[in-house]
């Protein structure tokens, strides 16, 4: 591994953090019952920059006192006045994005140009689409006959646990905490060990627009505090985004507390250009290199990341050629740089599992066609966590098709027929995001519906606007958040059948 | 137990003796040293499920046996420093061809592994078994045979 000298814009500053951030229980900052705190490692360094509260089962009871104190006033709040908060929320972000953005890049490492320009704006509108709907949505009422009435109407579920991955770990809370607040629930956030601090920074600036105990926020290790929030008696439905294993046991725990879940747990996406991609070397053209190049996105740690690229076999060579050109191209360095395209892995751990699958790609005969190493960067990030965007060219039995390497790898093959693309496009146990490419009419409507898999983009990719409804087939899990339908996974519904004849049945 | 006829595998002579079959799984004396420290620290013993898919997916996850509860649509791979090492037999179909080497890396995962309040995370380093190995590999259980047993 050679070491690559930056060349680059200064950094901008570094926001200030506190030394230490408590938990955010019933409107208040509480230390841990047990007074320990852990390092959080900025994955820009790999140096500790602040402390979070190491939370256990007597944390997570106490938050549970005060949602569900709190639950019986928020529960009953007008339609009106939750969607007053949740716009003045997104508000206060939209005036604190800049610190916002610079504090989650210290926090995940990812490039402030994300934060900046994705992952922010996309908080900021995620609470505003709840805002809204939850304005316009409606029960429903149906007339079984004359005298016969009945109401179904949504009432919230109740206290809920919410457990947050570290990939985008202020979008990825937004993205359950919106709904649930919008539908009428309380909630308990437990933010991932690697990302605690950006969601106590965000609390900081909201923690008062609601009220006392309606959202709570805890820190700490999943066996000390997520395992005893998930596990708990006292939630009435667990969310959560995370991997396979974690998901099926929550599912054990909700199916002891017969309370329901939503999951989303990863993927293996793949990416398919048709032929027609290279029919002209056009502005489409160049749209579409973009797209396969969309997997150093995030740094490749999104659940959708492209990481299978599919080409038709007599555009390989054109096609590839681009996009090994725009890898290439793709400007690594100090995440808070303003020209940097692509930062640090979130953890050191995370780092070494991406290596490991470099190793196996190589041993299974994969050929390397850019990256394949560690990024080596000099200028204070010799200790961070960064890899080179990596393009493996193989076969779909091998394990780098296979496994979600959470990194800025992806692995390209190629197909003969549409009917052979399809066949290893759903070759996989995941089916949560997908892309087709193409020119032709009739492709991009027969080839999405084809995909096993939630989310098709048409065209283009990684594109997460509110109001189109994320969420996998198979066994990236289930439930479909970005959309009002998730409203739903936050409520029951109250039937009430009203008779309005005075005459009796007669049968007694 | 029963002989895997994946499409790697060739069915194998069952008159092998345990000792010479090959492992599937391999453990580093420093991943040893972590289970010896979870083992005094838990009542019970330790089990690994191998996960897959988001974030901290594709790591082997470590809980108090029973902790997990294993399922018919799991594999038992062959116990590891005296734990049991399961993954879910649709991961197994992708994996089968390649012996995994359990090992430690610095760092915090997230999940409910127990080994993450250390500092420590579990991972999996792997390598193809050689055609001669494929013919003499430790046999498996299905998740039906080990909850039968």
């Amino acid at each position: 591994m050679s070491t690559q000298t930056l060349s680059q814009n200064k950094p901008v500053e570094r926001p200030e953090v506190k030394e230490k951030y408590d938990h955010f229980i019933g409107g208040k900052w509480v230390a841990p019952t047990t007074g320990e705190y852990f390092d959080n490692i900025s994955p820009i360094d790999g140096k500790p920059f602040t402390k979070a509260a190491r939370g256990n089962k007597e944390d997570v009871e106490l938050a549970l006192d005060a949602a569900h104190e709190a639950f019986k006033t928020w529960s009953k709040t007008s339609p009106a006045e939750r969607s007053k908060l949740l716009n003045k929320i997104a508000d206060v972000i939209e005036d604190n994005l800049e610190m916002l953005a610079r504090i989650e890049t210290v926090d995940n490492g990812k490039a402030l140009r994300e934060t900046r320009g994705a992952d922010l704006p996309l908080v900021i509108d995620h609470f505003r689409y709840f805002a809204g709907v939850i304005r316009a949505d409606e029960s429903t009422i149906s007339e079984h006959d004359e005298n016969t009435v009945s109401i179904a109407l949504h009432e919230p579920l109740g206290v809920v646990a919410q457990i947050i991955p570290w990939n985008f770990p202020l979008l990825m809370a937004t993205w359950k905490i919106a709904p649930a607040l919008a539908a009428g629930c309380c909630t308990i956030v437990k933010p991932a060990e690697q990302t605690p601090t950006s969601i106590m920074v965000m609390m900081e600036l909201i923690g008062d627009i609601l009220p006392p105990g309606v959202l709570n926020v805890i820190t700490g290790f999943g066996p000390e505090a997520g395992k005893p929030l998930a596990s708990s008696k006292r939630v009435a439905k667990v969310s959560f985004t995370g991997e396979t294993t974690t998901g099926r046991l929550i599912m054990q725990y909700a199916s002891e507390n017969l309370v329901p879940v939503t999951m989303e747990l990863g993927g293996k996406s793949p990416n398919i250009f048709m032929k027609s991609v290279g029919d002209a070397d056009d502005d489409y053209f160049d749209k579409a290199v973009e797209g396969a190049v969309l997997f150093a996105f995030n740094q490749g740690e999104v659940c959708t990341c492209p990481s299978r690229i599919l080409v038709h076999e007599d555009i390989y060579d054109v096609f590839m050629e681009k996009v090994i050109e725009r890898t290439k191209a793709i400007k690594m360095g100090h995440p808070l740089a303003e020209d940097t395209m692509m930062g640090a892995q979130s953890s050191n751990d995370q780092l070494e599992k991406i290596m490991s699958y470099m190793d196996i790609g190589k041993k299974e005969g994969a050929q390397i066609l850019c990256g394949g190493d560690k990024a080596g960067l000099n200028s204070g990030l010799e200790t961070g966590y960064y890899v080179q965007p990596t393009i493996f060219k193989g076969h779909n039995k091998m394990r780098v098709f296979q496994e979600e390497i959470f990194g800025p790898v992806t692995s390209v093959t190629t197909f003969k027929t549409t009917e052979e693309a399809i066949e290893i496009a759903n070759d996989t146990m995941y089916g949560l995001g997908a892309g087709l490419w193409s020119r032709d009419a009739h492709e991009l409507y027969q080839v999405p519906r084809a995909i096993k898999a939630g989310r098709v983009w048409v065209n283009c990719y990684h594109a997460y606007p509110a109001h189109a409804p994320f969420g996998g087939y198979k066994k990236s899990g289930f439930g479909r958040e970005n959309h009002l339908m998730m409203l739903d996974h936050y409520r029951q519904t109250k039937n009430m059948l009203i008779s309005y004849d005075k005459n009796k049945l007669g049968f007694f | 137990m029963s002989c895997d006829s994946g499409i790697f595998l060739f069915s194998f002579n069952c008159g092998i003796t345990m000792n010479e079959y090959t492992p599937r799984v391999l453990i580093t004396e420093d991943a040893k040293t972590i289970i010896d420290q979870l083992k005094n620290s838990n009542d019970n013993d330790l089990m690994f499920h191998q996960s897959g898919g988001c974030c901290d997916g594709s790591s082997p996850m470590c809980f108090e046996k029973g902790d997990f509860i294993v399922g018919a649509s799991d594999v038992w791979m062959g116990k590891v420093y005296g734990c049991d090492f399961f993954m879910n037999e649709d991961q197994f179909d992708y994996w089968k061809h390649t012996q995994l080497t359990l090992d430690i890396v610095q760092g915090r995962g997230s999940s409910f592994s127990i080994e993450i309040p250390l500092g420590i995370r579990f991972m999996i380093r792997s390598r193809l078994f050689t055609s001669e190995e494929l013919l003499r590999l430790n046999p498996i259980m299905t998740g039906e045979e080990y909850l039968e047993q």
